[in-house]
């Protein structure tokens, strides 16, 4: 048997928005399924509300909403009366009408599952992982398929949700999703966490500097030469031509050389810009890391 | 403690899934249209002459029989199959309903279907002339609501491990065949002798004989009955066993 997971160790607790990030295939579905007692995990522990969800009764499903990356849903089925359905699995479920009314569901309602967009589809799983007043709500990939409005909306749900003192628990392979949600953030890859905290500390801004400058000039230019007293704590490089990014820990002094270097050339760029390091960095870091590591690995393994 | 009480969550499944079968056309030419042809064909043709007092008795039955084959076997296997492709029975099995509660609601579509036939099909059997023994209508519908079990846990052992266009094929194909040559609404005396032999073990063959023998004379045919029972084991063994849920 194939080891999918391997390393996982996280808790994931009320009132928080824990994402689950990754490229496809880092094992966020599989970590997800296993918290959700859909797939028999070979070892390993999980809690969920303090019980193992793999011999979850009615009652602890009853506090735990899900929704699937393929949403689940039947393709004959029109939105409301699916709703109602699954609302009547709950003792006491949230309204149908104010939830439909909330996530937008109205303008479709006449319109069978199969014939709905993808982001309509996901307003619906949406929906229906919400209905009857969990707890704890997986979400796997919300975001995927929804416009910039649908996707606010869900968002704005979300923080809700978040603020109301669930436990919110979502996958994504979209940084910013990530940036814009997440209480904390564990990194998956290749089945295991590589990264994890909040997004300050992962993006590392609790130092207060900037940690990347941004230069549109003429192509070719030599900006690393305007840093020759420290070359090695910055890193500049040129993509595509006339973009330059200096990156590493930026002083005043690294100002002042820029400007003295640029004034000295007679060089007034077009665009000049400071600002600390996006996610999507961080990530593509330490996706390559771990690229350079299991690759070393498997040299070890054949030598 | 906001889970719905067991009996609510299986009763709403039950509802929704018979509603989802209804409302299937091609659902319903299987488990109304062809049976009521199959029962007015037997009745005009002279295949069952010399097996009863008249062949409406000998075919009511047989066709009762091949509705169970069409809601539980061919209808909810091939619902099940599309269910399972389309990730319905895991978003389902993880509120408060279950994968048992799932199962339940199934079975319970498959009997409130099954009554609806009985009451149409049997009603149309008894405008052509069926009168049937009380005993022996009451033994033959316990037992053709056992076989509709069986041939559900069958449908659902194929819709659990084949894709679902496998399962839409082979579902309809072993409907007709069944239908036709399985000893279901025609007896094993009157198919070719080279399969004769056999049919009566097969289930469609087994529940047919069960159900002759009841609605015609009253009696229990014990192996038909023991046929249709290891039938029923071994499809639900094997379902709990090799059902995938994805």
């Amino acid at each position: 048997m194939k080891r999918v997971l391997a390393g996982v160790d996280l808790s994931a607790h009320a009132g928080q928005v824990t994402v689950l990030l990754g490229v496809n295939g880092a094992g966020k579905t599989t970590t997800l399924e296993c918290a959700q007692g859909l797939r028999r995990r070979t070892g390993g522990t999980i809690r969920l509300l303090g019980e193992d969800p793999q011999t979850a009764d009615a009652e602890l499903r009853a506090r735990v909403g899900v929704m699937l990356q393929d949403g689940g849903l039947p393709p004959s089925s029109r939105p409301i009366p699916l709703l109602r359905h699954v609302a009547g699995m709950y003792r006491n479920p949230l309204p149908v009408d104010e939830l439909a009314e909330r996530l937008g569901l109205n303008e479709f309602s006449g319109t069978t599952i199969r014939r709905l967009s993808g982001g309509q589809k996901q307003r619906v799983a949406l929906a229906a992982a919400l209905v009857g007043r969990p707890e704890v709500v997986f979400l796997d990939e919300p975001s995927a398929g929804l416009d910039p409005q649908s996707r606010q909306m869900v968002f704005d749900l979300i923080t809700e949700l978040r603020t109301q003192g669930l436990g919110i628990i979502l996958t994504t392979h979209l940084l910013d999703d990530a940036e814009r949600l997440a209480d904390w953030v564990a990194i998956l890859d290749r089945g295991r966490i590589v990264a994890e905290g909040t997004v300050a500390e992962l993006l590392g801004t609790s130092s207060p500097a900037a940690r990347r400058l941004t230069l549109r000039a003429a192509a070719g230019l030599d900006v690393a030469a305007a840093f020759a007293d420290a070359p090695d704590r910055l890193r500049v490089t040129e993509a595509p031509a006339g973009h330059y990014t200096v990156e590493g820990e930026l002083t005043t002094a690294h100002l002042s050389a820029l400007a003295q270097w640029l004034d000295a050339r007679g060089i007034m760029p077009t665009s000049l810009e400071l600002g600390s390091r996006s996610l999507e960095d961080v990530f593509l870091g330490i996706a390559e890391a771990s690229a350079q590591e299991a690759v070393s690995a498997t040299g070890r393994e054949t030598a | 403690m906001n889970a719905a009480t067991l009996t609510q969550r299986v009763w709403q499944q039950g509802r929704y899934e018979t509603i989802a079968m209804l409302r299937n056309g091609e659902q319903l030419v299987l488990m109304l249209v062809l049976p009521l042809i199959a029962l007015v064909g037997l009745t005009v043709t002279p295949f069952l002459d010399g097996l009863g007092a008249n062949r409406i008795d000998v075919a009511a039955p047989g066709v009762l029989a091949l509705c169970t084959m069409s809601v539980g076997f061919t209808g909810q296997g091939i619902a099940t199959g599309f269910d399972r492709r389309y990730g319905v029975l895991r978003f389902l099995s993880t509120t408060p309903l279950g994968r048992g509660g799932l199962i339940a609601g199934k079975v319970i579509a498959v009997l409130v279907v099954f009554a609806l036939q009985v009451i149409v099909i049997g009603g149309v059997a008894v405008l052509l002339g069926w009168r049937p023994p009380v005993g022996g209508t009451i033994l033959g519908l316990v037992l053709l609501a056992v076989g509709a079990a069986v041939f559900t846990s069958l449908g659902l052992l194929i819709a659990g491990t084949a894709r679902p266009e496998a399962t839409l094929a082979v579902t309809n194909l072993v409907w007709i065949l069944f239908g036709v040559f399985g000893g279901i609404a025609m007896p094993s005396s009157r198919l070719p002798s080279q399969i004769a032999g056999i049919v009566g073990y097969l289930p469609s063959g087994a529940l047919g004989d069960a159900a002759r023998a009841a609605f015609l004379h009253g009696t229990l045919d014990l192996p038909a009955a023991i046929a249709i029972l290891v039938w029923g084991a071994a499809a639900g063994i094997a379902a709990v066993r090799w059902f995938k849920w994805n």
